[in-house]
């Protein structure tokens, strides 16, 4: 097809199939040509409002267990939106392979394209190509799980009845954020490297026998025994409470160990979309911005096309500042794409500034840096690495901190030589997950007498638990673990500031 | 060329959140229920019977986790567009123990905070639960006894029936084209014989064909008239007949003393029963009766809203209602159902117990079931109450005392509560 024709089709505001099909194999060609992204196949699927809200309601995924939970964000979503409320988002993406988006059928041409674009090329290549999406999710298998989940908990229904299946997935389901693994655990050995080690250890031993330790007194001996009988369990705190549960918990029947599992798969699976919310939504649109700008500059759309785009572009990277009745936060588009962009212009137009700020940027290939960035970091490390005193100029960025034993917010930093490193310390912290998820560890299980389980919630700054929904958590933990629990909110020194049972 | 695949998904069944949204009703089951009464006293009830807002506290849909509580230590915060603010500076925190200068709710999806959580049930659904531990007294066996009645109804022809099925005129009809169909054979053959015998020169070979012809011309004589391969029988299929027919009588006082509120009382029952009626059965009829000094059938609008008053005599009204109830809705074919609402004034203590003994011979004999409802303040028994205490044993007869809105739907439930139903005793 000549320019001619894809420009006569992309003018045309109402889109067909044939359009779709254009705009995906164009952005595509761009995308790989020019911007050297890898991607996985794309699914591209056409929904009404109907499933839209379907969609959302499954955090994008085709299928899932059934939960009441899902039925109340159905619930939600659907009287903010017919109330006029809300908006739905133009497509939804979900991290698969492959890469299933949803497309609301009213966009228009330019909408499709920017949604494909944005999408299927930029977020498409970032679940691919981001080191925290490579290693905790797999896209290859997500889909075939979720169905494998939703039979196992309809037959679970089906056996030990809904009130039972839905009491355990609550129980998880508040424990959800405590049922993810933020480092690889090692791998079990296998058999045959165990006994090595086994036979290792018995040689070392036979090795360093000493005939003298036989003739130590009995008090002694005892004492050694005591120590060892008191050896405690887990031998290290463990983060993962979901997991501990499954693989510990005295009593649990299988099948509640298997939907534990399932809660915490899920769990696992959108770990990552917490992490790189700003990264994610920053590089989709850097990468909208210029793939539509390539396809204008080739010619292959009009102005008329490009003045809806910049419109929509606009809309999404729309800050409110922080004294307008809109403002709900840092908008992450706005952010990342700020960030993103500034990768570039350091690479290819440095000023002294940047030339102190970031040595290892001046004069490379912009390309190939925003790939690296796209692809090693998460939020808050990326913020932490990239975030340049020009784009918190251009923001106007400043700190506050709220502290709760003053009467008065406190101006830490704004944007000036003194400010620059301080705020971007502070809002790498803000997006670092422990600033949202409380450090609570499984410490210990009474293994001997009442099979307590034990919790440390290690206070940081100060911060407390929010008394009723941990004393509601508590009591989702105990119905798990099936035998008493506490939980202990512990400052620096060591004291108990808060304490929790069930 | 890329590998992608696009689909179209809009013909694909919407509602996969059907289940959920079920399982997420049933967890605030609890709550809907106490909102029905609530639906009941403020809304008019024909808009509450197209469903309605329910609203759900949080409690019991909240979602507990593990969290900080926002109002504790210390937390920084970074915020764009800076307009006035210098290194150091100082700002008073708000009443409301807001998070910072600006701060939104911190969502992305405003104005969904759950303090306002609002189910919105279908009319479906509201009915589902507004009557869903009711049922009327006698239902269950009626129910039965409908589901099993069939009707027949013609469907085409038939080779073998019953001969009282027989259909001549098809049979007939058959008949004739079998007839003209063989006499055409004949005729050729007849033809080709004469042919034959005019052309014969042998006189033996004449004879055998002459004797031929003779033996096709007799066959032609006679073709029988009928043939069992004719006969065609009219054929029926039996469909299942819904007899499931109600007719439901409101019988209301229009005096003088039925002041606006007791006529919206009796509204709003009326309604109710109604929509109750309407769950049960596939039909539903309502006739409307108002009386004063004279009983008369009108349509819905002027029954409650005439203007048309006088004093108050009752039993014209029952006897209309028989009367009418005998003309059209024959009892084996239709559920009778009966309401009364009154204030309880009665011209004369002779109307009242006229009243009650036409309850007793006529009327209850013939319904389902009669509810009558005095709209009046306790304590104060109406003429017709009293005469009506007497029947209060019959078992398809309730009445109730009502003064109040709020009190519409506490009578109602326990006017039609489940009982044992005599039927299952005896069975």
């Amino acid at each position: 097809m000549d320019k001619e024709k894809y420009r006569a089709m992309f003018s045309n505001s109402n889109w067909d199939f044939a359009t779709l099909q254009a705009a995906d194999e164009i952005t595509d060609w761009v995308g790989k040509e020019y911007f050297k992204l890898d991607t996985y196949p794309n699914q591209i699927e056409i929904v009404t409002s109907e499933q839209m809200l379907d969609a959302y309601a499954l955090v994008g995924l085709p299928t899932t267990y059934p939960h009441w939970k899902f039925g109340k964000d159905f619930v939600m979503n659907q009287n903010s939106y017919q109330k006029g409320r809300m908006g739905l988002s133009y497509e939804m993406v979900i991290n698969s392979n492959p890469c299933v988006s949803y497309n609301m059928e009213n966009n228009t041409t330019c909408m499709m394209v920017l949604v494909i674009a944005h999408a299927c090329q930029g977020h498409n290549a970032f679940f691919k190509n981001n080191y925290l999406f490579k290693e905790w999710t797999s896209a290859e298998s997500i889909l075939d799980y979720m169905v494998f989940a939703r039979d196992f908990v309809v037959r679970c229904e089906d056996e030990f009845g809904w009130e039972e299946v839905e009491g355990v997935l609550d129980a998880c389901h508040a424990l959800m954020d405590f049922g993810v693994d933020k480092y690889k655990k090692p791998s079990k050995l296998s058999s045959a490297k165990e006994e090595a080690r086994l036979r290792r250890l018995a040689k070392v031993k036979a090795e360093n026998y000493n005939d003298l330790l036989r003739t130590l007194p009995e008090g002694l001996k005892k004492q050694i025994e005591v120590t060892q009988k008191k050896a405690k369990f887990p031998k290290e705190p463990e983060e993962n409470i979901l997991y501990f549960i499954e693989k510990n918990a005295p009593k649990l029947p299988v099948w509640k160990r298997e939907l534990i599992r399932i809660v915490r798969k899920v769990a696992q699976y959108y770990y990552p979309q917490g992490m790189t919310k700003v990264m994610n939504e920053g590089f989709a649109t850097f990468m909208h911005y210029h793939i539509i700008n390539k396809l204008f500059d080739e010619g292959y759309l009009d102005d008329g096309f490009m003045l809806e785009f910049l419109k929509s572009h606009s809309g999404v990277i729309y800050q409110p500042q922080y004294n307008s009745p809109h403002f709900s936060g840092l908008n992450p588009y706005t952010l990342g794409f700020n960030i993103f962009m500034d990768i570039k212009r350091i690479c290819q137009e440095p000023t002294d500034e940047d030339r102190n700020w970031f040595p290892n940027l001046i004069g490379k290939d912009w390309l190939e840096e925003v790939h690296v960035a796209m692809e090693n970091f998460r939020d808050d490390s990326f913020i932490a690495q990239y975030l340049s005193p020009k784009v918190m100029r251009d923001m106007r960025l400043f700190s506050v901190l709220d502290d709760e034993d003053e009467e008065h917010y406190e101006i830490t930093s704004i944007h000036n030589e003194r400010g620059y490193r301080k705020i971007r310390e502070a809002l790498s912290k803000q997006h670092d997950r422990s600033s949202r998820v409380p450090n609570i560890q499984v410490e210990n299980v009474d293994t001997h007498k009442t099979s307590k389980l034990t919790l440390i919630h290690k206070i940081q700054n100060d911060r407390l638990l929010e008394e009723d929904e941990a004393e509601e958590t508590i009591r989702h933990l105990r119905y798990l673990w099936e035998f008493p629990v506490e939980l202990h909110s512990r400052n620096r020194a060591g004291i108990d500031e808060d304490f929790y049972e069930c | 060329m890329s590998n992608s695949n696009i689909i179209d998904r809009r013909k694909n069944t919407k509602g996969k959140s059907i289940n959920n949204r079920q399982k997420f009703l049933k967890r605030v089951e609890g709550q809907i229920r106490k909102a029905i009464p609530d639906i009941l006293s403020q809304e008019s009830i024909k808009d509450a019977s197209q469903g309605g807002k329910v609203k759900v506290p949080i409690k019991g849909v909240k979602e507990p986790s593990f969290h900080h509580d926002p109002r504790s230590g210390r937390k920084q915060y970074v915020r764009p567009g800076n307009d006035k603010f210098s290194e150091g500076d100082r700002v008073p925190k708000p009443e409301d123990g807001g998070q910072g200068p600006g701060q939104g709710k911190g969502s992305n999806s405003p104005g969904t905070t759950e303090d306002d959580f609002v189910v919105i049930l279908s009319r479906e659904e509201f009915i589902k639960y507004f009557f869903d531990d009711l049922e009327l007294p006698n239902l269950v066996k009626k129910y039965m006894q409908s589901t099993v009645s069939f009707r027949n109804q013609r469907a085409g022809y038939t080779k073998n029936s019953i001969p009282s099925r027989l259909n001549i005129k098809t049979s007939y009809r058959q008949s004739l084209a079998r007839q003209i169909s063989i006499q055409g054979a004949y005729d050729a053959k007849i033809k080709k014989l004469e042919q034959q015998v005019a052309q014969a020169k042998d006189a033996t070979e004449k004879e055998r064909l002459t004797e031929e012809l003779e033996k096709y011309r007799k066959m032609r004589l006679t073709i029988p008239f009928f043939d069992d391969v004719d006969l065609r029988y009219n054929h029926y299929e039996r469909v299942p007949e819904p007899t499931t027919a109600a007719v439901m009588f409101c019988i209301m006082d229009v005096s003088a003393s039925m002041g606006y509120h007791e006529k919206d009382i009796a509204k709003r029952f009326f309604t109710l029963l109604y929509i109750f009626l309407t769950r049960q059965y596939q039909k539903v009829e309502i006739v409307f009766i108002r009386h004063h000094t004279e009983a008369k059938e009108v349509d819905e609008e002027e029954f409650f809203n005439s203007r048309e008053s006088g004093g108050t005599i009752v039993a014209p009204s029952l006897k209309l209602m028989t009367k009418i109830a005998r003309e059209r809705y024959s009892e084996n074919r239709w559920n009778i159902y009966c309401c009364q609402a009154s204030d309880g004034d009665v011209w004369s203590n002779g109307d009242a117990i006229e009243c009650s003994q036409l309850l007793k011979q006529e009327v209850l004999p013939t319904v389902q079931y009669m509810a009558y409802i005095e709209i009046k303040n306790r304590g104060l028994e109406g003429y017709l109450w009293h005469a009506y205490k007497r029947l209060r044993s019959q078992e398809n007869f309730a009445m109730r005392n009502i003064n109040d809105v709020s009190q519409i739907w506490p009578v109602f439930r326990a006017l039609f509560k489940k009982k044992d139903l005599v039927e299952d005793k005896a069975a």
